[in-house]
């Protein structure tokens, strides 16, 4: 047997052995947490629009993110958010609050390394590919919008 | 030469003190009544995580000596390693103490490495007294290996939790205590797993190859030892040995387990169980030590794995290289044994 096949064989019979998640409970957790922080953000949002009758719809949409990804960072600095995380998966990490989770909790990790090397460079580490491939996306978009 | 990975010791080196300090978490896992210091907080009053590690491995040594009743200015050597990157919290913490250092990078296998050195430096008649340390910190691992400690991810299921905790011991010329009857140096074996989340099956076959090693030169055999004992296989990775034991002709039996597997409580859901230097460190110079000087254990292969990686390599879709290196531990003396 080569190393090669040797290999390919332990990596499927390791496989085979390793635990396997249990879909539908990580399923279902994911959905109604998920389900629960967009309930929120609808809630703040109807808020908003009564007690500020004013506002532009618009306006209030932005509002409304600002408070959610400021919930999130609060909620990730006294140390619940990860927490939540465990939890609910990707019922806490797709929402913008998983976003805004990503971004406070290297900057809060690496603060001992000081403000530049530490919270601004290190800030970006797990958010930094969604931006470049929001803002690269984003990009293409327009171009096809210009042109078509 | 060239046959053999195993050096058996004349002089026997004996064991004559150790310390085993850990964190609060590991303090209420299975082994929290054996450990001499279990910290309230895991940052130990520091500033950083990584200072924490340090002062851990400062007291463990400390500790050892005084266990060893020998006076600090008699230790010639330390040797000592831990994950971090360039072994930063083993040789900021030898400047603390006035004896020679060896630096050891083993991953996770550093207390069996620096027992095997460290015993055959006494067994060759070089050194009197040689100290022995290591440790992990679950949050300086974190940081360095893997994710924010309050990024709101998921664990998959292979996943082990790092030991917080360190643990350290004296060896000598002569004295009172568990002696040291041979060590196995290993070689590193790549299987070609490259999940970081599934460090156990990454190890296996390189303590399945160390542990065949030592059988074939020792002449011995699984029965022949009261506690055969790996690091930090987990519990997944302590099965894929027995499988991988089971296919080479050899059963493992109800005295082969694994200091990972065993560390944390099932309530504590630390999944796959307990990893890291600390791991196999704490519970070796606090329980197995114990079970040695009451004579509960006769002899014992201890055998931590180490996952030779890089968040580097692991980056660059390089596999994750495995290393284990085994030391025998006797309780008595007794004139013919191995």
């Amino acid at each position: 047997m080569t190393e090669k096949e040797r290999n390919e064989a332990y990596n499927k019979y390791v496989q085979n052995k390793i635990p396997k998640t249990r879909a539908w409970p990580s399923l279902f957790n994911s959905f109604w947490i998920g389900g629960l922080i967009c309930v929120l953000g609808q809630g703040i949002n109807d808020l908003l629009l009564l007690w500020f009758p004013s506002l532009a719809e618009q306006t209030a949409w932005t509002l409304t993110l600002i408070i959610l990804i400021f919930l999130a960072s609060f909620l990730t600095a006294i140390g619940v958010y990860d927490l939540i995380g465990k939890f609910a998966g990707g019922g806490s990490i797709v929402p913008i609050t998983g976003f805004s989770n990503s971004i406070t909790s290297p900057a809060l990790e690496f603060k001992r390394e000081g403000i530049v090397y530490g919270i601004c460079v290190k800030m970006f580490t797990i958010a930094g590919p969604v931006i470049v491939f929001g803002i690269v996306s984003s990009m293409l978009v327009g171009l096809i919008y210009l042109f078509v | 030469m060239g046959n053999t990975q195993t050096v058996i010791f004349k002089n026997k080196p004996v064991i004559t003190g150790s310390y085993a300090i850990v964190g609060p978490k590991e303090g209420d896992g299975n082994f929290g009544e054996f450990f001499d210091y279990v910290m309230k907080d895991d940052s130990f009053g520091e500033d950083s995580y990584e200072k924490a590690e340090r002062k851990m491995i400062e007291q463990a040594i400390t500790g050892a000596i005084q266990s060893a009743k020998i006076k600090p200015s008699s230790v010639d050597l330390l040797l000592a390693g831990d994950l971090l990157n360039q072994i930063i919290s083993s040789s900021y913490a030898a400047r603390q103490f006035n004896f020679a250092y060896l630096g050891l990078f083993g991953a996770c296998s550093t207390m069996s490495e620096s027992l095997a050195i460290g015993a055959s430096l006494i067994d060759g008649g070089h050194f009197d007294n040689i100290v022995c340390s290591t440790a992990s910190h679950f949050s300086t691992a974190e940081r360095q290996f893997r994710f924010p400690l309050e990024l709101g991810n998921q664990r998959p299921p292979t996943a082990q939790w790092t030991v917080t905790g360190a643990g350290a011991c004296v060896l000598s010329k002569k004295g009172n205590g568990p002696v040291i009857t041979s060590a196995t140096f290993g070689k590193v074996l790549d299987y070609g797993i490259n999940d970081v989340n599934d460090m156990g099956a990454a190890m296996a076959p390189a303590a399945m190859d160390t542990m065949l090693s030592h059988f074939r030169d020792t002449k011995t055999g699984p029965d022949d030892y009261d506690l055969i004992v790996t690091g930090d296989l987990g519990k997944l990775g302590s099965e894929i040995l027995i499988d991988l034991m089971e296919d080479k002709g050899i059963k493992l039996g109800l005295n082969y387990n694994d200091c990972g597997q065993m560390y944390f409580t099932r309530e504590q859901a630390t999944l796959c169980g307990g990893s890291g230097c600390g791991c196999s460190a704490t519970v070796f110079n606090s329980f197995i030590m114990k079970k040695l000087r009451e004579g509960k254990y006769k002899r014992v292969l201890f055998m931590p794995t180490g996952a030779l990686l890089s968040t580097t390599a692991t980056q660059q879709g390089e596999t994750i290289p495995g290393v284990c290196h085994a030391v025998v531990i006797e309780s008595n003396v007794a004139k013919n044994s191995i």
